[in-house]
């Protein structure tokens, strides 16, 4: 039966959508407040190292999850004294995080390398999981899954009706202007910035507790700069940052059902999609200046330091 | 709390200690991790920075991995000079590898054909430069970011030469393994010495450094290319095109970087693999910083970032310390250097000093244009 293939095909769609989501989230508040933060894929790692080490040693994923996003806050952190105390360049800052999450965690993770553990169950909702088709659909997915789409409405109030969201844009829009009205750029930076580490945490252990239960020596294989290139997809918006999540998400799952559905393609040519498909989308959006110039945060990537 | 002053002018002294800084920063960083990990951390210095460097075999392996390093990293600081920020090395090393490999198995059984090696690097050359086209043509037709396309295409580029090594370009006498056949010595770089295995590539790199330094200081091309990534209105104002520096920063990098993969398939491996760099192509973006964008510089940077690479398979052997802990050092080194470069532009101030209104840097600071 068709429905026999769907409701697989479209539950590992949503789970690898959903560090995708959480990632670009992050980055969306970081660069909203017009920091932009390269590191994405080094947090994530180290927060999938984080979280499947301490759930290894707890028995815990509340502890784990929570690990992951102490870790992502704590290399953000690095980034934001760099970039927002000392004034580095943030390209560079990033790049340099990026290459020494790698590292930490291919250094902390050496000890967990084979190891597996009990991953994130899905929820079995009482009365809406048994009904039958659209119960297994919609909802039989993991708790983080349902917290990704909360998420998505709690950024959309919080840009668009809420008074903090407001200053956010507009430190990311024109910072010299912000702090002359009196806002504190710099803590909103700091705040957005570690917003950005937590979910990056977030979402790497995602995939080592909840999608693969494992460890595996640079696991998210360009997930971090995907979430990048989401958020220029979205063009900063959160709702079509979901919708581009589902998008790279059912990509990424291709290469898993392709093979099975009958298409005689070797898998590495298989799993090169999400990345060509990463290129083909930015295209399009890049193609047209207006769409990025009208809603790229005016001060994004470009350093600011008050005088008081 | 102490606040920060701008500098009337960038220190040059600074712009030279900076690297010095950040190195013994990161020595000091490891002296405390090699305690935590419970190594005597002198000794543990002594196996990861002296030890690989006290024989000749060990100085040869050392000049190897510089060679990769110099050649990536030369060609990245152009661009970064340029703001055009070409971080895909990584791939545009692999396609270099793959397009020589292919013309090394093409033509493969020759005994001796001196000019096979020279058509190995330009098919190098040329892979690398195909592979950076990519995001060069993107940039300047679509406006689409350099730095997201040249690293897709990093993972791309991998999958590729596994796709190769695994299916059509398998050895079939290879009992399963995932590589091709090993290369005669005609596909081999020629080695400067008997018993070291550096070769001929790494003379070639010290040669470009020169060229590079030549191009940087010497030619417009190269003044034009330092002044838009300095002071982009002014180079608009002077006329100097943004899309001729874009295609050149990547196709020389690309190029260069193609080299290198040529350079490490025809030379310590010898045959194509599903990995062929331990992130040669990642670690020349800390060469370049670290090495201040200046030719000169890219060379020292690429010696001490393969002193690391040694020295972590050193420690690995003699310490049982994870080989990754090369990774955790060079990530710290770009760290510290980025920290320390603060003290170029601008310097510490006590904070109980009357404070006197200075020019606001709400602009991109001179090497901060992105």
């Amino acid at each position: 039966m068709i429905t026999d293939q769907l409701i697989p095909i479209f539950s590992s769609t949503v789970a690898a959508a959903t560090p995708l989501a959480y990632a670009a989230y992050g980055e969306l508040v970081t660069e909203r407040a017009g920091v932009l933060n390269l590191g994405v894929e080094g947090m994530m790692l180290v927060g999938a190292i984080a979280g499947f080490a301490v759930t290894s040693h707890t028995g815990s994923l509340a502890l784990g999850f929570s690990a992951a996003i102490i870790a992502g806050i704590a290399l953000s952190l690095i980034f934001a004294v760099l970039t927002l105390t000392l004034q580095t360049n943030q390209v560079a800052t990033g790049l340099a995080l990026t290459l020494f999450g790698v590292g930490l965690s291919a250094f902390i993770g050496k000890a967990y390398v084979g190891m597996s553990l009990d991953g994130l169950h899905r929820l079995n909702i009482p009365v809406l999981t048994d009904i039958p088709f659209v119960g297994s659909l919609l909802f039989h997915f993991d708790i983080l899954v349902y917290g990704s789409i909360l998420l998505l409405f709690a950024l959309q109030w919080f840009f668009n009706r809420s008074h903090w969201g407001l200053v956010v844009r507009a430190v990311g829009e024109s910072p010299a202007s912000a702090h002359a009205i009196g806002y504190p750029v710099i803590r909103i930076r700091y705040l957005s910035i570690l917003f950005g580490g937590a979910m990056s945490g977030l979402a790497g252990a995602y995939l080592s507790l909840a999608i693969t239960p494992m460890w595996v020596e640079g696991m998210t294989a360009g997930r971090g700069w995907i979430a990048l290139a989401l958020v220029v997809f979205a063009t900063w918006k959160p709702m079509r940052i979901l919708l581009g999540a589902y998008l790279f998400g059912g990509v990424t799952i291709l290469q898993f059902y392709g093979q099975g559905m009958g298409v005689h393609v070797p898998s590495e040519i298989l799993s090169m999609l999400p990345y060509i498909v990463t290129i083909v989308v930015l295209v399009l959006i890049s193609r047209n200046p207006k769409t990025i110039l009208l809603n790229q945060p005016m001060s994004l990537g470009q350093s600011f330091y008050p005088h008081t | 709390m102490p606040s920060l002053e701008r500098r009337a002018q960038p220190s040059t002294m600074m712009m030279f200690a900076s690297p010095v800084i950040a190195a013994v920063c990161m020595l000091i960083t490891g002296y405390l991790l090699f305690t935590l990990l419970g190594k005597e951390p002198l000794h543990a210095f002594w196996v990861f920075f002296i030890k690989p460097l006290t024989s000749a075999y060990g100085i040869g392996e050392w000049l190897l991995k510089a060679t990769p390093l110099i050649l990536c990293g030369l060609g990245l600081a152009i661009g970064f000079r340029a703001s055009v920020f070409n971080i895909g090395a990584e791939g545009q090393l692999t396609m270099g590898a793959i397009a020589a490999g292919g013309v090394a198995l093409h033509f493969q059984g020759l005994e001796t054909a001196p000019w096979l090696i020279p058509l190995m690097m330009l098919a190098g050359i040329l892979g690398g430069m195909a592979w950076a086209v990519i995001p060069a043509f993107l940039r300047t037709r679509f406006n689409t970011n350099e730095i997201l396309v040249s690293l897709m295409l990093v993972y791309v580029a991998q999958l590729f030469l596994g796709f190769l090594v695994q299916g059509p370009w398998r050895d079939p006498d290879g009992l399963n393994f995932p590589q091709t056949v090993m290369f005669t010595s005609a596909e081999t770089l020629p080695l400067l010495m008997e018993g070291l295995r550096t070769n001929l590539l790494f003379v070639i790199a010290i040669g470009l450094v020169a060229l590079s330094w030549f191009f940087s200081h010497k030619m417009f091309a190269g003044f034009r290319m330092q002044v838009s990534g300095l002071a982009p209105a002014a180079a608009r104002y002077a006329g100097f095109s943004e899309k001729r520096n874009v295609w050149l920063a990547l196709l020389v990098s690309g190029g260069v970087a193609g080299l290198a993969g040529m350079g490490e398939v025809a030379g310590p491996i010898g045959q194509l693999q599903p990995i062929i760099s331990p992130g040669y192509g990642f670690a020349a973006i800390i060469v370049a910083y670290v090495g201040r964008l200046h030719p000169l510089g890219v060379l020292l940077a690429s010696l001490l970032m393969s002193l690391l690479y040694l020295g972590g398979e050193t420690a690995q052997i003699d310490l049982g310390l994870p080989s990754a802990v090369t990774g955790l050092f060079q990530g710290l080194l770009l760290f510290y250097l980025l920290a320390a470069d603060i003290f170029i532009t601008f310097r510490f101030k006590a904070a109980n000093h009357p404070v006197v209104p200075v020019q606001p840097v709400t602009t991109a600071l001179p090497e901060e244009q992105s």
